[in-house]
This record gives C-alpha cells, structure tokens and sequence, in this order.
C-alpha cells in the first residue's frame, strides 16, 4: 500500500474526527488552549502510530480471543510512557491537561486503528496509517482550538491578538468558547464545509 | 491445535505481552522520575512565590525563591525549631509520620482536619535590616469534594493579607473551582485575618463581603466557601499559628 495514500488520506476525505466521528471527547475537552492542543496531538499522534505499529507486530500470534486485551494493554503501556514524558518535560502542560492525557487510553481512534487496521496490515503501513490518523485527528484540534482561544480569550499560542475589554482593549470576549459544548459547534462547521465540498461523505 | 494447546498459548501471549509491557514502562518511569521531581518541585516553588504576589512575569523562580528563607516553627509554642531540615521537611506528609503528627482535638477541630503536623514550614522574606516584609503560611481544609491545599501570605504586621492561593484542589469547575478565579483572589489582598481585640475575624461572606475581615462569597459554593472559612479560622485559631503570629510580633516589636 502506498504510504503517502495512509498519511495523507485520513486529514480530509478519511478524517477520523469528521467522517468517521471518532475522538470526540478529547476534542471538546483540551482545545481551549492552543498550546494544549499541540501536546495533545503529538501525544495521540505518537501513540496511536506506535500502537497500531505494535498491534500489528505481533497480529500473527495473538488468539482471537484476547486480542482486544491485547490491544488494549498495547495502548496502555504507550499512554503511559506519553503521560511520563510530559511529566517530565513539559510540566506545566501536563499539569493544565491532566487527566486528560490518561484518557488517551480510551480515545476511540486509538483502539478503532489497532483493530481495524494494525490486525491485518503489515507494521510499516500500520506505523503510517496511524500517523495519518493522528495528523488527521490533529487537523480538527487545530482548527478548533484556534477559533475557541481566538474567541474565547483573544489569544492564541498565548499570545494577545485581541486586546480584551478588561485590559483596556475593544474585544469582549465570548465565553461559549471557553465552554467544551462551543467545539461541538466547530466540529459541526468543519464537517460541514469538508461534505459540501465532497458530497460522497454524506450518510444515508 | 488442541484445544488445551490453545489455552496454553492464550495464557502465553497474555503472560509474555503484560511482562514485555511492563519492562518499558517501569524503565522509563525510573529513567525519568528525576527530572519530574525537579519539576514538581519548581511547580511548588512556583505555587508559593504566586500565593504571596512575589513572582513576577519572566522572574526566574528558583532565583525569586532564593529571596526568601524557609524556617520550621513548632505550631504549639510558636517558637523557631532548628533541629529539622528545613528544605526535607514537607508539612502535610509530616501528618502521615508518627513522629511529626499531632491529633486535633475534636472540641478544636474547627474544619475537620483531624490530624495536623506538629512543625510548620514557613517562607519569610526580610529586607537588608532583617524586618520582615512577608511571612508565607500553608493551610488546607476541606471544600465538597476535596481537601484544597494553598498557602498565604501576610504582611510585616502579621495581620494583614498578602495573598492567597490554593494549588491543588478538587472542587466543582465553575463554582466551589473558583477559589482559583483570579479577580477572587485578588480580593483577599489587604483584608485582615484578626479584629482589634486580636480573635480572628477573617471570613467568607454570604454574598458581598463588608468590612476589612470579609471577601465576597463564591455563588452556588456554600460549601466550599464555608471549607475556606473554617480552614482559615483552624490555621489561624488557637490550635493552628495563633503562637507563631504572637511570638513573630513580638520579635517584630
């Protein structure tokens, strides 16, 4: 299989978030801050590549009959090392994001990837689709933790762009934003526009 | 395959996988705890600097935190200990400890601590003549759902609030999670915790708070309000620093 095809296919007209509506949670929960959303991406990125990679290692020898404990444990032990990492190197991040990044753990593109795919595609493909399937999972995180710190604070990466009533400025802030359920209505714009432009997603 | 030969290899990859697992994450738990302790130990550094309004945006902590030096007071007498080491000694673990523990009793126990350490570890800033310009306390009591931990920092009269600040705590985000809301906070600064007659009036009020003893309540968080009041009037009542506060003005006089 061609692994530009595996990278590239999920960001838009495979799109784990938009079209197969996966990993919703975790997008309402970390994208209030742009920041927070990188790490969260890189960490679910990393972990969903290395999983579906792990998964796929050792598909052959796994009986059917535990092969979701398998995976699961798989999964697990990656989110874990993710957790630790941040731990260790980006302190504050983990501390904002907390529970959040244990909760990598049942973030369904995870286990959908390793199930659907790992178990029956060689590592080196299941290594690239699970980073397509991160990248495109990133994709809708950006987009709307850009919108929802932009509004919601008038920031973004931490940096002021719109000077708050508060301080002195002209922007009064939109406080829906700072609330999970205002990703609910991103999410809802972007699928949107990616089935207007490509009709073939839409269900039913 | 039989079927008990594939039982056995069942059991085989579960065992072999949970055990493989297991190796890395114990390797890079171990391989990575030191530099996650320098981090909580900033973040803590970090926490105590904030609480008092001493960090500043782009300060370096551990220099801002060098300012001030960290003295053990023996809560009962008020009186300075210089047998413990006072960088080692950690006030809320102490109450895990048969050593340091001491029990409150339940007449006293105002906010339902039950047990409290017997040493506290305080954080003073002096200036060049050796005043002091900030004493910073810990204090924890329960809100709804968690025990909130924080500190606070008072002004060379020993009396007038600092600044205030839980670092860990587990209340509804919204209501009782306000206790972090910034503009609240700021409130405490310049509020008294003692009257004339030196009985501690600070406390939460119902509503809009009046008076210099009093900031505003936190809607929809009795509760945890309530739980600041009383953390607050243990750690500072005649069970809690009420000493230490007596002997620090004395010296300061």
């Amino acid at each position: 299989m061609n692994i530009k095809k595996l990278v590239l296919e999920p960001i838009i007209s495979d799109n784990p978030i938009a079209l197969q509506i996966l990993g919703i949670c975790s997008a309402l929960a970390v994208t209030v801050q742009l920041k927070n959303v990188f790490v969260m991406c890189a960490a679910v990125t990393l972990v969903v590549a290395f999983a579906n990679m792990g998964v796929s290692l050792i598909r052959n020898h796994v009986p059917s009959s535990i092969r979701i404990i398998v995976q699961m444990t798989i999964i697990a032990s990656l989110v874990i090392v993710a957790e630790q990492f941040l731990k260790a190197y980006l302190y504050d991040q983990w501390k904002t994001m907390a529970v959040y990044v244990g909760l990598i753990i049942t973030n369904c593109i995870v286990m959908g990837r390793t199930e659907a795919f790992g178990m029956k595609n060689g590592p080196i493909e299941s290594f690239f689709d699970g980073i397509g399937n991160g990248l495109g999972y990133s994709f809708i995180l950006i987009i709307v933790g850009f919108f929802r710190e932009l509004f919601g604070s008038g920031k973004l990466m931490g940096h002021t762009i719109f000077e708050l009533t508060k301080d002195g400025g002209w922007y009064q802030p939109n406080g829906l934003m700072l609330l999970p359920p205002s990703a609910f209505f991103l999410i809802g714009i972007v699928i949107w526009l990616i089935r207007t432009k490509d009709p073939s997603q839409v269900e039913g | 395959m039989s079927k008990k030969n594939e039982t056995l290899k069942t059991v085989m990859v579960a065992g072999l996988l949970c055990f493989v697992c297991s190796i890395i994450v114990s390797v890079i738990v171990v391989t990575l705890r030191p530099q996650q302790a320098i981090n909580a130990d900033l973040d803590m550094k970090k926490n105590i600097l904030m609480s008092a309004g001493l960090l500043n945006a782009g300060d370096d902590v551990n220099t801002v935190f060098n300012t001030l030096d960290t003295v053990i007071f023996d809560i009962e007498t008020g009186s300075v200990v210089s047998d413990i080491d006072a960088k080692t000694y950690d006030q809320i673990a102490a109450v895990k400890s048969s050593e340091y523990v001491v029990e409150i009793p339940a007449d006293k126990d105002i906010a339902a601590l039950g047990l409290r350490s017997k040493y506290a570890k305080a954080f003073v800033k002096k200036d060049e003549a050796g005043t002091y310009e900030t004493v910073i306390l810990s204090h924890w009591g329960k809100g709804l759902w968690s025990t909130m931990y924080g500190f606070i920092a008072l002004g060379p009269d020993f009396n007038t609030i600092k600044g205030f600040g839980y670092y860990s705590q587990g209340e509804t985000p919204g209501l009782g999670g306000e206790v972090d809301n910034p503009n609240w906070k700021a409130q405490w600064v310049g509020k008294k915790l003692f009257d004339a007659e030196g009985n501690i009036a600070f406390k939460v009020a119902k509503g809009v708070g009046k008076g210099e003893s009093q900031v505003d309540g936190l809607s929809g968080a009795t509760i945890t309000a309530n739980g600041v009041t009383s953390s607050i009037k243990y750690w500072f009542g005649e069970h809690g620093y009420a000493k230490l506060i007596q002997n620090l003005k004395m010296g300061a006089n």
